[in-house]
């Protein structure tokens, strides 16, 4: 792992200063409640003061997050919260934004706003609770619900092909994605802690089981008994490993990836190893996306960190534009505006 | 030569060609110096909605009236006087727009057989040589030969010479109306300055031109066009879209707070991007967002943030907006969203004009959603108008439309521009959190205007959104007794704002009478010229154009009762007469023209005369 700019010496606040006196009210064993609690549980460590925080969502289930965050919180329009959030971090560089949203509200109805925000590179974090449900308006399939999904919506299956978000975030030219789950406090308190440490608009796509309307739709991922072999849990500079016993990895060959046993065939020095920085290989792991029910051959879900990049922030540069002219101009004087270039008088 | 001179009180000339001939800046060049010269003067610059349609066609056509006087000069005019075209179609677009006996100025070259057939003149026929135009007085001058011969020797290609013939046409102009060239030589010493040969040849071709006027019996008569006697003062020309951009920056100053400008591009609207987009030494955050919900949400956002949110577009972009409308009412965070108006619906007719979405301003968002709307009278008043949007928006809290519309927005008048000493204030308040005691953030004033509580600001930390809430403390409710209470609060709130706008008055004419022409927006120069007209000819007619139209000026009630009776004249099939009859209860009569062009006044003063003879 890379550094991490945390910790303050003292918090200036604590987990509880985080709680609002609303009534949670997602429904029980939602994943949600951890991902609320992971929330709460890093936020403090940032080192930021509480009232520089800003929570910014859209519609859904995840939506209501900003009404249990006790910090500035804006609970807006389906989709827009992205969009909100360009206003708000253009004009206001010193905040800290987090953008919560899910499946629905991001990458079907905000989807728009979604590409354009990873390409603008805003300095804010995106925390997608990705369900692979429509959760809110009980239980239709959502934009990356499985081919075949049979939904209320969809009672003969559904036949949209689903999205990839990391796959899509990577084309958008995001500069970080990273992947984590409601089942795991203790990477996806990492993931959060990176998210807020990189400089950049932050993508976090968080694997979350809605227990109601699509419940285990992930437990291959998150149960023990198959966690290990299903997932692959990548760290910058390590080589890419899993399995039961750690014994199996990735290799690649020119440009295509193989599962290869550890031991006898391959060595770790053998494997592919894993570079944040490198955009070629993040594209090849965000597609490790088979559908495991589908394709008994296939390749465990890739989480952690794919891709980061230090790129120019669009809150910095439209800011800089206004320095930078006002320097070379001078602060703009308001009569000398009104008046223009030409003028005559009357007498 | 020895020509005679005659003096007139106003001329109204259109330069009219294909869309690539260069008649828009031929004719802002022709309003510049009559500005400067000290006229009056109204434009409307009327163009094609394709950048380029196929040359010499019909489509293509683009054209530019200036009307320009010693006398007031309220609207860009009726029929022309002076009718300048560069072929075929100019001429067949346009003529109706000419008055009898009026004067044409024909490019030859315009008229050869490819250019009447592209202009569907029947075969064999050639206005300019037939004796169709009898009725006129008929000037033709072969533009084309005449620029080649004076740049021969400029070393420019035949494309490259073609483009100037523009400035040919204005310096014959500029003769005719015995004007001086500097100001246009200024202009393009300015706009050329790093191609040195096109400048000289334009310069040359301009001199050219007038040089034609003056050594050519071309015309008998030159004419002089006396400076108007105007308000004194210190005035420069401007634009409706131009006004407003500025409308917009003033207030930012005079508030104290930046402005962030969230946008899309769409005509006729985008202008007002340009030009904030040169101001950022003003604190002028412009962002073109990817679409039209991100331009009004990042505004929102900016606007959340303590910024002065501003957004703007026309109608199809506004209709996109409507969500995030009713979300910044229910917010109740300050934010201006701009309509310049065009032809709907839908994609409708871009470059045209129209007064088609005031039910959309007034009404189209989802729920009980009350917005104040003011509107522009005039290219000038953009300023004012859109100044004002910004102080409501900040002082109440509140989301505020500016309607402005395709004609004002383009057109262009003399303004008597104000001392930024002499603009109101405009008052910020940022809540500060207070010791011991809970932050409301839905807690009213005496306004009914609740606190701007800005991240950043310690104790005061609290969520907002589109759900409904609490009275005074904001969270989420979905009590029924609390609901009726907040869409009624939310209504006060807006109709409270008539407390604090002035009342109407009449424009022109008595303060009672027989008959009320009440108008908004930009109808006001033709509704001034034929309410004047109408009472030269001893009717009483009385003019009044209302700028709020939510809430109305408190005393409006009053006005339009003290008349036997009310016209209203809209450029839609009716619907400011909706509202006030709805609102007032009077059988108020419509005039409606929904052609994309403005109304002239003279039919205006027609439906005057005719109601007024019965």
């Amino acid at each position: 792992m890379s550094d991490i700019s945390t910790s303050s010496p003292q918090p200036l606040f604590t987990s509880k200063d985080l709680v609002t006196d609303q009534d949670v009210r997602w429904c029980p064993g939602c994943g949600d409640y951890s991902i609320l609690k992971q929330a709460q549980t890093v936020i403090p460590e940032l080192g930021i003061p509480k009232e520089k925080i800003v929570f910014i969502s859209g519609i859904g289930c995840s939506s209501r997050f900003p009404y249990y965050m006790e910090t500035f919180g804006m609970h807006s329009i389906h989709g827009r919260a992205t969009a909100i959030a360009s206003g708000l971090k253009a004009t206001r560089p010193d905040l800290s934004v987090w953008l919560v949203t899910g499946d629905g509200d991001a990458l079907s109805i905000g989807g728009n706003h979604f590409i354009h925000i990873l390409r603008r590179n805003f300095n804010l974090n995106i925390l997608l609770f990705n369900n692979q449900i429509y959760g809110l308006t009980k239980g239709q399939y959502s934009p990356t619900s499985e081919e075949g999904k049979v939904t209320k919506s969809t009672p003969f299956g559904s036949l949209d092909h689903p999205f990839n978000p990391i796959a899509l975030a990577i084309g958008a030219d995001g500069t970080f994605i990273a992947r984590s789950m409601d089942r795991d406090p203790t990477h996806l308190k990492d993931m959060l802690r990176r998210s807020h440490a990189h400089s950049g608009t932050s993508f976090l796509e968080i694997y979350q089981n809605c227990n109601v309307f699509n419940d285990g739709t992930f437990e291959i991922f998150t149960d023990k008994a198959t966690k290990k072999e299903e997932t692959l849990f990548v760290e910058d500079g390590k080589p890419l490993i899993f399995g039961k016993e750690n014994e199996k990895g990735i290799k690649l060959d020119g440009f295509t990836p193989k599962v290869v046993e550890l031991g006898a065939s391959a060595s770790p020095d053998d494997l592919w190893v894993h570079d944040e920085k490198d955009r070629v290989k993040a594209g090849i792991l965000g597609r490790f996306f088979d559908n495991p029910a589908l394709k008994p051959d296939h390749f465990p879900r890739p989480f952690g960190v794919f891709y980061t990049e230090d790129r120019k922030t669009y809150d910095s540069d439209i800011n800089l534009q206004v320095e930078r002219a006002t320097e070379k101009l001078g602060e703009g004087d308001l009569d000398k505006l009104l008046r223009g270039k030409e003028v005559w008088e009357i007498v | 030569m020895d020509q005679n001179n005659s003096v007139l009180e106003r001329v109204i000339i259109k330069f009219a060609g294909d869309s690539g001939d260069g008649m828009q800046l031929t004719g802002t060049q022709f309003t510049n110096t009559a500005a400067l010269f000290g006229n009056d003067i109204s434009t409307f610059p009327d163009f094609p909605a394709e950048i380029r349609a196929p040359q010499g066609t019909l489509a293509g056509v683009s054209g530019y009236q200036i009307h320009f006087g010693s006398v007031n000069i309220y609207s860009p005019g009726d029929r022309c006087d002076v009718l300048v075209v560069m072929n075929a179609a100019a001429l067949k677009s346009n003529l109706r727009h000419l008055k009898s006996g009026g004067t044409i100025i024909a490019n030859i070259e315009g008229f050869d057989a490819k250019n009447l057939r592209l202009a569907n003149v029947p075969e064999g026929k050639n206005p300019l040589e037939d004796d169709s135009l009898s009725n006129y007085r008929l000037v033709r001058i072969d533009v084309t030969k005449l620029t080649r011969a004076a740049l021969v020797d400029s070393g420019l290609g035949t494309k490259e010479i073609d483009r100037s013939k523009n400035m040919f046409v204005l310096g014959f102009l500029y003769w005719m109306y015995n004007r001086e060239l500097d100001n246009s030589i200024k202009f393009l010493t300015e706009k050329f300055s790093k191609k040195q040969d096109v400048l000289d040849a334009n310069i040359k071709v301009l001199k050219a031109g007038y040089a034609y006027g003056e050594t050519t019996e071309a015309i008998e008569t030159r004419y002089i066009v006396n400076p108007a006697k105007m308000k004194p003062g210190i005035y420069r020309n401007i634009m409706g879209n131009q006004a407003a951009a500025l409308g917009l920056i003033a207030a930012s100053k005079k508030a104290g707070i930046p402005m962030f400008y969230g946008t899309y591009p769409i005509t006729p609207a985008s202008d007002i991007l340009h030009e904030l987009a040169k101001y950022k030494n003003f604190g002028v955050r412009t962002f073109q967002a990817e679409d039209e919900i991100a331009a009004i949400c990042s505004s929102i956002g900016a606007s959340f943030g303590g910024h002065l949110g501003v957004t703007a577009s026309s109608g199809p972009g506004i209709a996109l907006k409507g969500e995030a409308m009713g979300l910044a009412v229910m917010l109740e965070i300050p934010l201006v969203i701009c309509n310049i108006q065009r032809g709907g619906p839908s994609t409708g007719l871009p470059t045209k004009t129209e007064q088609s979405d005031l039910m959309q301003a007034l009404y189209g968002r989802n729920g009980e959603a009350p917005m104040p709307v003011i509107a522009a009278t005039s290219p000038a008043d953009c300023f004012r108008t859109a100044f004002e949007a910004c102080k409501l928006a900040i002082e109440f809290m509140t989301p505020v439309m500016f309607l402005s519309d395709g004609y004002i927005a383009n057109g262009a008048e003399p303004w008597q521009f104000p001392k930024s000493a002499d603009l109101s204030e405009i008052k910020v308040t940022y809540a500060s959190a207070k010791e011991g005691e809970k932050f409301l953030p839905y807690k009213r004033d005496e306004k009914l205007s609740r606190p701007w509580a800005i991240p950043g600001t310690k104790g005061l930390e609290h969520r907002i959104g589109g759900l409904e809430k609490e009275h005074e403390t904001g969270n989420i409710s979905y009590d029924p007794e609390n609901h009726e209470f907040m869409v009624n609060m939310r209504e006060a709130k807006v109709e409270k704002i008539a407390d604090y706008i002035p009342e109407i008055k009449v424009d022109s004419g008595s303060d009672k009478g027989k008959l009320l022409v009440l108008g908004w927006g930009s109808t006001f120069g033709a509704i001034k010229t034929a309410a004047a007209d109408a009472r030269a000819e001893g009717y009483d007619v009385s003019h009044a154009q209302v700028r709020y139209i939510k809430p109305f000026p408190k005393n409006l009630g009053e006005l339009l009762y003290n008349f036997e009776h009310v016209l209203i004249p809209e450029m839609n099939s009716g619907q400011l007469i909706r509202v006030i009859r709805d609102k007032y209860m009077i059988p108020a009569i419509a005039l409606n023209k929904v052609q994309g062009m403005p109304f002239t006044a003279s039919e205006i003063k027609d439906k005057i005369t005719e109601l007024l003879k019965k």
